[in-house]
């Protein structure tokens, strides 16, 4: 399965090291990456394979939330899927 | 593949639009659970209940964890528990308004409905003693949400069940005056009431349906308005399609969530409800899009027309989004559960006599409407019958949900709160239709009802 990572908030060192580092802790496999900064504002967009990943991906997902509010980003994780069905026909 | 702007579009609905799945409404069928002694019932509606349930609320959270999309509400809807009762010897409904009562506890989900009887012709064996005990199940339980359809095109109004409505719901509201009167928030009295309905207080299972199935009502009223907002000054034409578009959008979300809840249950998928569901959250209320339509304020001249551009809009970008569409499926206007809607009445733009107008356009009827506490009965009725004529005639589900403020004026509030709010009490027009109500009988049918 494939999940999309969206990390939105003010730009600063480490954010692209600090996400993919707890990926490749749990055997996430990143696929894809864009990344735009608009003025101060840094968003990141993932596209990652989880299947191999060691732990289930509630975890994952709470896992890099707590990264994200340590850092002062917002950082969403969810299903391919759910973009997918509201934007392709 | 996806691109960039269509993620960040998803995020910003879901984050800051207040987007959600309204409801997971797992309906059951509890005709085999019939017995002739009663106590053997209940156990087999709890057993039934708790089996097919048991799963529900472990499996809606998982789905809004995974998919990152708040799944509001997980519930339950039965087979009309009149028609339960009718083969049993004593029938003693209120045993099992407490089975169900411990059933929704048990599998932990927010409301339970079906307390609900089916009269619209007249009364069968259980109708009667199911509703007379409307008033105390609601107000011994936090969990059951009851209905009474008491007209429908093909059938006319059953004027005596409207009339032992209006004492009811006044009975509802007395029973719990300690609590805000808030027994008649869970009772809906409908015309045309639909069969696979997972929105309450009016859903409940019809016999036309499987064993069990998953229903989904989706939500936001806050991403049309968003939408609208970012438009600016387009015509109206464009107004419709940028609505189509959206729930269209939103819609996909629902099917994709009921296919999935449905998959993980091992239970059959039955409908997507394409409704506007608000929330008294600022930001997630129909009352809004209409003002963002160009209204100064939801309730002036122009409402009805901006409501039926909204409904109809609604209804086209949802079609084409879900494999199967059902339940109420519109824009809801309940009053008390919509911050635009709240503000409205306050100011007294939004009047009684103009929401019974928008329900020939909309969804649903008078829904969630707090009136004086020394509303008659037959003044209660009598709104009723207004509400069910507009719906027979119009081939269309209307309902009156509506809340007799007991002790208290025009102006004063009551406050039930959650997802059903809080809301001035509204004016009503206090003329007497006593005599009209007193003659019962049946309103026939009308000629719309005859379409072969």
């Amino acid at each position: 399965m494939r999940a999309v990572i969206t990390v939105i908030g003010k730009d600063m060192v480490g954010i692209l090291a600090k996400v993919s580092a707890v990926c490749a802790d749990h055997q996430v496999n990143v696929l894809e990456v864009t990344q735009s900064i608009l003025q101060d504002l840094f968003a990141m967009i993932m596209m990652v394979d989880i299947d191999k990943s060691d732990i289930p991906f509630e975890q994952f997902a709470d896992e890099l939330t707590a990264i994200g509010d340590s850092m002062g980003l917002s950082i969403h994780t969810m299903h391919e899927d759910i973009f997918n069905s509201m934007h392709q026909i | 593949m996806l691109n960039a702007r269509d993620i960040l579009e998803t995020i910003t609905m879901i984050q800051e639009e207040n987007l959600d799945i309204r409801t997971i409404t797992m309906g059951i069928s509890l005709i085999d659970c019939c017995d002739s002694d009663i106590d053997v019932v209940c156990r087999r509606v709890y057993d039934k209940i708790t089996t097919k349930a048991k799963h529900l609320v472990e499996v809606g959270q998982q789905i809004e964890k995974e998919y990152g999309i708040p799944i509001i509400n997980k519930r339950i809807s039965v087979t009309p528990i009149a028609i339960v009762l009718a083969g049993c010897l004593k029938k003693e409904p209120l045993k099992l308004a407490q089975t169900l009562e411990r059933a929704a506890l048990a599998v932990g989900v927010n409301f339970i409905g079906g307390y609900s009887a089916l009269v619209q012709k007249g009364f069968a064996a259980g109708d009667r003693e199911l509703i007379a005990s409307i008033p105390e199940a609601l107000a011994t339980t936090d969990h059951i949400c009851s209905s009474v359809n008491i007209g429908s095109t093909k059938a006319g109004i059953n004027m005596d069940a409207v009339a032992e409505m209006g004492r009811v719901v006044r009975r509802s509201a007395e029973l719990t005056a300690d609590r805000d009167c808030i027994g008649p928030a869970k009772l809906v009295v409908f015309c045309n009431a639909p069969e696979d309905n997972p929105f309450m207080a009016g859903a409940f299972h019809g016999v036309g349906e499987p064993d069990c199935v998953i229903n989904v009502g989706v939500s936001g009223p806050g991403v049309v308005r968003a939408a609208l907002a970012k438009a600016g000054d387009c015509d109206l034409t464009a107004v419709a399609d940028l609505i189509k578009r959206t729930a269209f959008k939103i819609t996909r979300m629902g099917q994709l969530v009921a296919k999935e809840a449905s998959r993980r249950l091992g239970v059959p998928f039955g409908i997507v409800d394409l409704s506007l569901a608000p929330t008294p959250a600022v930001g997630d209320s129909v009352a809004y899009i209409l003002e963002e339509m160009g209204l100064e304020c939801c309730g002036a001249h122009g409402t009805t027309a901006a409501l039926a551009l909204l409904n109809d809009a609604v209804k086209k970008g949802g079609v084409m989004a879900s494999s199967h569409v059902g339940g109420l499926s519109g824009a809801f206007i309940p009053v008390t559960e919509d911050a635009g809607m709240i503000h409205a009445a306050r100011t007294g733009c939004l009047r009684i006599e103009k929401l019974e107008a928008m329900t020939a356009v909309c969804s649903v009827g008078l829904d969630m409407i707090n009136i004086p506490g020394d509303t008659s009965a037959e003044v209660i009725a009598a709104i009723i019958a207004d509400e069910a004529a507009i719906g027979m005639i119009n081939n269309k589900a209307t309902a009156v949900r509506v809340i007799p403020a007991i002790g208290k004026q025009v102006g004063d509030e009551l406050s039930f709160g959650g997802l059903l709010g809080s809301g001035p009490v509204m004016p009503v027009n206090p003329a007497s239709p006593a005599r009209l109500i007193h003659r019962g009988g049946r309103i026939p049918a009308p000629l719309q009802a005859l379409r072969n």
